[in-house]
């Protein structure tokens, strides 16, 4: 049974990607990962602000009481080789890279254009097989317009294009007014995959100390429904990879994705909670199906069911919320 | 050949030179000699080689006893060993010194020599450190400045080798350790020419090795020890000799050519000055000024002190000399003079004695004293030691630089007398400690200095707070070598950052005719003028000063720099102080720019480029008008209600101008009226807290977590509020003061602004959870309504204590704070705890303070935080040194427990006349309790009013301890570097003692005082100076230590964790009837945190199992039950969610994350296994009662009422 399939022009021997999580931080883990059949890693996200303020933090701390006590005119030690960049992050990077044969996705997580994508370049030096640029931007600011935020993200992967070799993915929010146009324009500047979707970290109330505190649960398994459809829509008009991030959990997720036209099903919560050997038992759950519905390869399925092939259109548009209201009633 | 041009101080020089011939360093942090021993460290753990191409070992020992131990050794051993040192650190070394030089070791000692604590401990220099290292056998020798530095220490370590003399090499702590200059740097390679390899090969030769056995150190008897003593002669004979080639050496090199004692001056003088040091310096300019003038003046200046070769030294004076005064920078009571009067007094009369010629004739020698504890040394008081020689009958034994109105000691000087070179730019700043205006300066004094053919030279002074701290800066710039080692007094330029500054000093009184003045202010220039003082006017136009305005907090705010203004400022002096024409200085600025932050990123520099830019579009000439037009003047430094020593005495000191005061003025024996924090208002907080009277849930949380006193909690009669200012806020009062009125009140001019209250409050407005009861706001706009708000709370009743319940937050923070407005920090983790003993035992409290942060902010001049309450009464605090405070307030309870003892029986001897049961209701009166204490007090009072009607002997006797009768409180308190390492072994013993005494450790895990350096408290895995990779040692466990004996009341404690377990805890500790150890977890800025979070911090200290809550109470194991009640609850957080909020945590994982990682794996290891321990210890069933307070050996516990 052949289950590759291509992700970002590479040959995945599976389309199981594992997301970016904190299992990536263990080389240990990700060489299991790799044993058991996922055939990519996206890193765990190194952010913008986690580059720009680690070194003003230190300098800050460094400073902040300095020079002003006789007895005490500095109160840390001098480091002067202190980094400016994601060295341990790079570091990391090298590391994984050594001890895998399975492509290696950075991952950056920003909300502007600014030299933080400048060390996508540093990824890449350090191995890094593909940039996935995690676009963590909530739209909070009413003067700021849609074609604004969507200029951004154009701006944002122009600068790292700019910077890299090696495709560049680009993980996206759910809340686009027009997010289809909106893909193709990205596609249209280059970007060589969609990660849909990214889950933001969703703040909570704390009823006790009148808090609020972020959260983030893992997804559920009914959540898959929604780059499900989208994934449907954009696979006929976007020529950049699609890959899907939210509530893979089982082989059938995977199977759905595949047919709407998925080139790569990530999986976070199922592995953090399951363990490596998840990814084993769903691929080998799928090549069960597929032998018994005689399917003889996952390219056979890919892109079927998406909004151009499959029987019922409308299913993936407005007609489908019509539909389901009428089964509801 | 020239060496290459370095900008750097008199620590580094000498720094540099002792690491480079090197092996072995051992050091221990003292103010002004720790950064040497820093940048050894620095240098090593980069990796830094010696002249032999290996990294020295330098290690932090636990005190400098420690460290002269570890050098005596490793020398012993064949290596080439140094340490660095000052003041009582110094002291320390004593004995190994007389060993290491009576066994003829070859080592150099660097001192940055500083004043020796007497009646006041003193951070700064002069010589009453080195002068007490005099017979140790020790040779000396010092210099004047950042180049003698550099020079004289490779001389030293040459010269020990060849001579095997050991040598102190000295400079001025301060003036010297602390001044950046330009100066050139000798070159590995050339330091080699002077170390010759076989000398080296001789010491390594003489080393003890079990190849070549042999015995040092032996006890000898009667018979010999005088003989042997005298055996090491010869090479004191030829020491002399010896540093002179080296020094002759160095001149081949370097050009620079000094001579054992050098002579400066007119050829033909005939009054000459002895000096070494800093002050050297200045009476070489101003000999060479006045000479060239026609004086006949000259000054020999000492190189090689000891040994003193007289015969140098007579031949260094001018054949014409007539008169000679020698200025000490020490004090002797008692002596004939000071010790470098009687060398001169000496080698002169000898030489004279033995018929020897070579001067006209025997001179007239005088002595005197200046500079002492970096008392500033001018070209006027040098003039006047001339003056004073050319007088008919000159004064002797003389002090310069003060005015002696007691004993009449002192020479008047002229303060207008001025040598300074007119073409020099002379430039002072006053700044914010947290501005980063000293930063600037010296990366100015750096550019100027190394790329221009300027000479530069730095030098910064600071406050003695620690909040809202001032410095000023001094900086010269000229084309003639600068030896002005002295501070500014005639500016061309003076630059204020702060506008707040000119409130509160006279800044201008330092300007020069035709001065520039560059203020920092947030104003127009045409509206500045109207905002000065009118003094500030009259100087402007009395002395026609230029004026220069920036607004460099808008300029700072536009520019993306936030409130740090130092570039912006130092683009404004380099535009127009003519230090170098404009263009050339802003290009060197942005090349500076360029070199600083490169390493940043490119927004950074970007971003200073654009500051410099916007800058030099905002700096304006204010005009001018012709006339003195301001309404206001600078306020006085304390208010005319004070009481007259703080008037007098005090106000000065505040105001900056402490030097004027003269001797009378000052108590003669270093004691000081407590009760004064509140005549300095400083109104250093941009935001201070507002209370929101109707959210407030009345716990009092916040006045207990202010580390200032400045937020504080009362409840009085309604009818107090009759007179109550209309904006004084009151609320009824809940609980257990139902029926009365309730109020949180701020202190607006002392309070710091740092927040730790707003987040101490757990009340959250319900309708807007951003708000809580208390909220910051500006305080200009509230100063003043707030001011008188204080005020009438100050006078509102004070609370019955013998009617709140003390072991509560609660009740304890209605107690009257006797420890108010320190110096600490904004946002101090350890004053919170020191203010909550005030509250609690403050009315009967001795305290024994380590030096330390706690004796700076508790005890530093001009004023005390210490305070009295309405009886007059309150802590009595002493400092006494910094190892030995437990011992310290071990004495204390010998005398008190000693006097009550008398007293009793006294008391029983006074029986029949004062009334039997009376007595005995003194003597066995219960003071457990405040109601107690209150009874006790009434009854003392009364046993003195019979006392004094009886006038015999032992009614006298008894009145005189009386006082005891009441239980006193009695403290140690100290840091981490007191209780886990210097103090250690005192603290041990005081605590076996069995004695009562009250032991509080405020735990900052590092050397808080002296910069942040390793202490056995710092936990693994943290940054700290001296373990820059990051501590791979576990934290000691101090309390378990204390546990062991089994008679001491132990606990941990951390407000920020559980506020009320403190409150518990410090009333259990004190009522304990044995010795008793608090730990306290005192977050600190040299944690790296965001200060206004240090209460979350240590909340997270406690959840993560990093600092476990206890108590140890030996009264329980009496009861049957277990002693140890382990507070913490099982650790709730990983260990890295804590370690990651800290800088000293964090500079090491970003730096050496893999390193970090297995620190951390293994320091969460611990943390786990330390519980599971405690938690074992805490479960396990005493098998039998026993008894509460161990003996000792000697002798019980005092018996307690």
């Amino acid at each position: 049974m052949d289950l590759s399939t291509n992700y970002l022009g590479f040959h995945l021997k599976t389309p199981l990607v594992a997301a970016a999580s904190p299992m990536s931080r263990d080389a240990g883990a990700v060489r299991a990962m790799e044993d058991a059949g996922i055939a990519a890693v996206v890193m765990y996200s190194l952010f913008e602000e986690q580059i720009a303020q680690e070194a003003s933090a230190h300098d800050h701390f460094v400073e902040f009481g300095a020079e002003s006590f006789a007895e005490s005119l500095t109160y840390a030690p001098p480091i002067e080789d202190f980094p400016r960049g994601p060295v341990e992050y790079v570091e990391h990077v090298r590391r994984l890279k050594e001890s895998v044969d399975i492509p290696i996705i950075a991952s950056l997580n920003g909300a502007t254009p600014g030299g933080w994508t400048r060390y996508a370049a540093e990824l890449e030096q350090a191995g890094a097989d593909a940039i996935e640029l995690n676009v963590y931007l909530l739209a909070t600011d009413p003067e700021t317009t849609a074609q604004q935020i969507e200029q951004r993200h154009l701006e944002i992967l122009a600068a790292v294009k700019e910077c890299v070799r090696v495709p560049v993915a680009m993980k996206l929010g759910a809340q686009f007014t027009a997010l289809a146009n909106f893909a193709r324009q990205l596609d249209r500047h280059g970007v060589d995959g969609l990660v849909l979707f990214n889950r933001f970290y969703q703040p909570d109330v704390d009823l006790d100390n009148l808090e609020v505190t972020p959260q983030l649960d893992f997804s559920a398994r009914h959540e898959l429904r929604l780059p499900l459809r989208w994934i449907a829509v954009l696979d006929p008009i976007v020529e950049a990879s699609l890959a899907a991030t939210t509530g893979v959990y089982d082989y059938q997720d995977v199977l759905k994705l595949m047919m709407v036209g998925a080139d790569a099903a990530m999986m976070c919560a199922a592995l953090l909670t399951g363990g490596p050997q998840v990814a084993t038992r769903v691929l080998n759950n799928m090549r069960e199906w597929m032998e018994e519905h005689e399917y003889e390869s996952v390219k056979q399925m890919q892109g079927s069911m998406n909004l151009a092939t499959c029987p019922d259109p409308g299913a993936f548009e407005r007609a489908n919320y019509m539909k389901a209201l009428a089964s509801y009633v | 050949m020239p060496g290459k041009k370095v900008t750097i101080d008199g620590n580094e020089a000498a720094a540099y030179v002792a690491y480079l011939n090197s092996e072995v360093i051992a050091i221990y942090p003292i103010t002004p000699s720790s950064p040497m021993g820093e940048l050894a460290d620095a240098w090593a753990a980069r990796g830094m080689p010696n002249l032999w191409g290996t990294v020295p070992s330098v290690t932090e020992m636990q005190s400098e006893a420690g460290a002269a131990a570890a050098v005596h050794g490793a020398l012993q051993t064949g290596a080439l060993s140094t340490t660095f040192t000052a003041s009582q650190g110094l002291l320390l070394m004593l004995p190994n010194m007389y060993k290491i030089a009576g066994e003829l070791t070859p080592t150099v000692f660097h001192v940055s020599a500083r004043s020796i604590a007497t009646h006041a401990l003193s951070i700064f220099g002069d010589h009453s450190d080195v002068m007490m290292a005099r017979p140790t056998g020790f040779a000396q020798i010092g210099s004047g400045s950042v180049q003698e530095v550099m020079d004289l220490a490779l001389v030293a370590h040459a010269a020990t080798l060849e001579g095997r003399l050991p040598f102190i090499h000295f400079f001025d702590g301060f003036r010297t350790s602390h001044e950046v200059a330009k100066i050139e740097q000798i070159s590995a390679d050339d330091m080699r020419k002077l170390i010759d390899p076989k000398l080296i090969a001789a010491h390594r030769a003489r080393a003890m090795t079990p190849e070549r056995p042999v015995l040092r150190g032996s006890a000898q008897n009667p018979d010999v020890f005088f003989q042997a003593r005298e055996a090491c002669n010869p090479f004191y004979s030829s020491a002399a000799a010896i540093v002179q080639r080296k020094m002759d050496e160095l001149a081949a090199i370097t050009g620079r050519r000094y001579r054992l004692f050098d002579y400066v001056g007119a050829p033909d003088a005939e009054f000459v000055l002895v000096m070494m040091g800093s002050g050297a310096e200045v009476a070489h300019e101003t000999a060479t000024y006045l000479a060239g003038l026609g004086r006949k003046v000259g000054l020999v200046k000492v190189r090689l002190y000891r040994p003193f070769d007289a015969e140098a030294f007579v031949n260094a004076l001018p054949r014409s000399v007539k008169r000679v005064a020698t200025l000490d920078r020490t004090k002797e009571p008692g002596a004939t003079g000071e010790p470098l009067y009687q060398d001169v007094v000496t080698a002169l009369t000898e030489h004279f004695g033995a018929g020897r010629n070579g001067l006209r004739g025997m001179p007239r020698i005088i002595g005197g004293r200046y500079g002492l504890s970096s008392k500033d040394f001018t070209p006027a008081m040098v003039n006047a030691v001339f003056d004073e020689l050319d007088k008919p009958d000159p004064k002797n034994h003389f002090t310069v630089g003060i005015d002696d109105d007691v004993t009449h000691t002192s020479l008047p000087f002229d303060p207008g007398f001025s040598t300074e070179d007119p073409a020099a730019v002379r430039a002072m700043f006053f700044g914010l400690g947290s501005d980063g205006t000293v930063g600037a300066n010296k990366n100015s004094v750096k550019i100027i200095g190394e790329e221009t053919d300027n000479f530069a030279q730095g030098y910064f002074v600071y406050d003695s707070k620690k909040a809202g701290s001032i410095t000023v800066s001094h900086l010269r710039f000229g084309r003639k070598p600068i030896r002005s080692s002295y501070l500014i007094d005639k500016a061309s330029f003076v630059a204020c950052h702060n506008d707040v500054f000119l409130e509160r000093f006279d800044i201008l009184r330092w300007a020069q005719p035709g001065a520039t003045f560059l203020l920092n202010v947030q104003a127009s220039p045409e509206e500045v003028w109207d905002r000065l003082p009118r003094q500030v006017q009259k100087h402007i136009l009395d002395k026609k000063i230029r004026c220069y305005v920036i607004d460099a907090f808008k300029v700072a705010g536009e520019t993306g720099m936030g409130r740090r203004i130092n570039t912006i400022m130092q683009t404004c002096f380099f535009a127009i102080s003519g230090v170098l024409p404009r263009e050339e200085a802003i290009a060197k600025i942005k090349d500076s720019i360029k070199k600083t932050y490169a390493s940043k990123g490119d927004d950074v520099v970007r971003q200073n480029f654009a500051a410099v830019d916007t800058t030099l579009a905002n700096l304006f000439e204010v005009p001018i008008p012709r006339s003195v037009t301001s309404q206001f003047d600078r306020p006085p430094a304390v208010s005319d209600a004070a009481p007259e020593f703080v008037r007098r005495t005090l106000g000065p000191m505040i105001a900056g101008d402490g030097d004027s005061l003269p001797v009378s003025q000052m108590p003669c024996d270093g004691t000081f009226p407590t009760d004064t924090a509140r005549w300095e208002k400083r109104n250093i907080a941009l935001e201070i807290p507002v209370w929101d009277a109707g959210l407030c849930i009345q716990c009092n949380k916040c006045a207990l977590v202010c580390p200032h006193a400045a937020i504080r909690a009362n409840v009085y009669e309604e009818s107090c509020l009759s007179t109550a200012p209309e904006t004084f806020k009151s609320e009824v009062a809940r609980g257990e003061f139902k029926g009365l009125r309730y109020t949180i009140q701020v202190a607006p001019e002392d309070c710091t602004g740092c927040g730790l209250c707003v987040e101490a409050c757990p009340a959250k407005n319900k309708s807007d959870a951003s708000r809580k009861a208390i909220n910051m706001a500006p305080q200009p706009p509230l100063r003043e309504r707030e001011r008188v708000n204080y005020e009438f709370f100050l006078d509102l009743p004070v609370y019955d204590r013998t009617r709140l319940k003390a072991n509560t937050v609660k009740g304890s923070q209605i107690m009257l704070p006797l420890f108010e407005y320190s110096g600490a920090c904004a946002g101090c983790g350890e004053t919170p705890y020191v203010k909550l003993v005030s509250q609690l035992f403050g009315d009967r409290a001795v305290i024994a303070n380590a030096t330390g942060c706690s004796s700076i902010y508790g005890g530093n001049l001009p004023t005390t935080p210490w305070a009295k309450n309405r009886d007059g009464r309150g802590p009595t605090w002493s400092n006494s040194l910094f190892e030995d405070a437990a011992e310290f307030g071990l004495g204390f309870r010998l005398a008190i427990d000693k006097q009550r003892r008398f007293a009793v029986e006294l008391l029983i001897r006074l029986r029949d006349r004062l009334g039997g049961e009376f007595v005995d209701a003194i003597i066995h009166a219960d003071q457990t309790n405040e109601i107690g204490i209150h009874a006790q007090r009434e009854r003392i009072a009364e046993l003195n009013r019979r006392l004094d009607a009886l006038e015999t002997p032992e009614s006298f006797n008894l009145r005189a301890v009386a006082d005891t009768l009441l239980r006193r409180s009695v403290w140690s308190f100290g840091g981490d570097g007191w209780a886990y390492d210097i103090g250690f072994g005192g603290l041990d013993h005081v605590l076996a003692s069995g004695r009562n005494l009250n032991v509080l450790v405020l735990d900052t895990e590092v050397y808080s005082n002296t910069g942040g350096q390793m202490s056995k408290a710092t936990p693994r895995g943290a940054v700290a100076k001296f373990a820059e990779a990051g501590r791979e040692a576990d934290k000691k466990d101090l309390g378990m230590h204390a546990m062991a004996y089994g008679n001491v009341y132990v606990t941990q404690v951390a407000m920020g964790a559980n506020d009320n377990h403190t409150v518990k805890a410090f009333v259990e500790a004190e009522s304990y009837n044995g010795p008793s150890l608090i730990i306290a977890y005192s977050h600190c800025i040299a944690h790296g945190i965001n200060m206004t979070l240090g209460l979350d911090q240590q909340k997270a200290a406690v959840d993560s199992g990093h600092w476990l809550l206890y108590r140890y109470d030996p009264r329980r194991a009496e009861q049957g039950l277990n002693p140890l009640q382990l507070d913490s609850k099982r650790p709730s957080l990983p260990l890295r969610s804590y370690v990651e909020k800290e800088n000293r945590y964090r500079a090491l994982i970003t730096a050496r994350p893999e390193r970090a990682e297995q620190l951390l794996a293994r320091a969460q290891e611990h943390v786990r296994r330390r519980y599971a321990m405690y938690a074992r210890l805490a479960a396990v069933q005493p098998a039998a009662a026993q008894p509460a307070v161990a003996q000792s050996a000697g002798g019980g516990s005092e018996e307690r009422d």
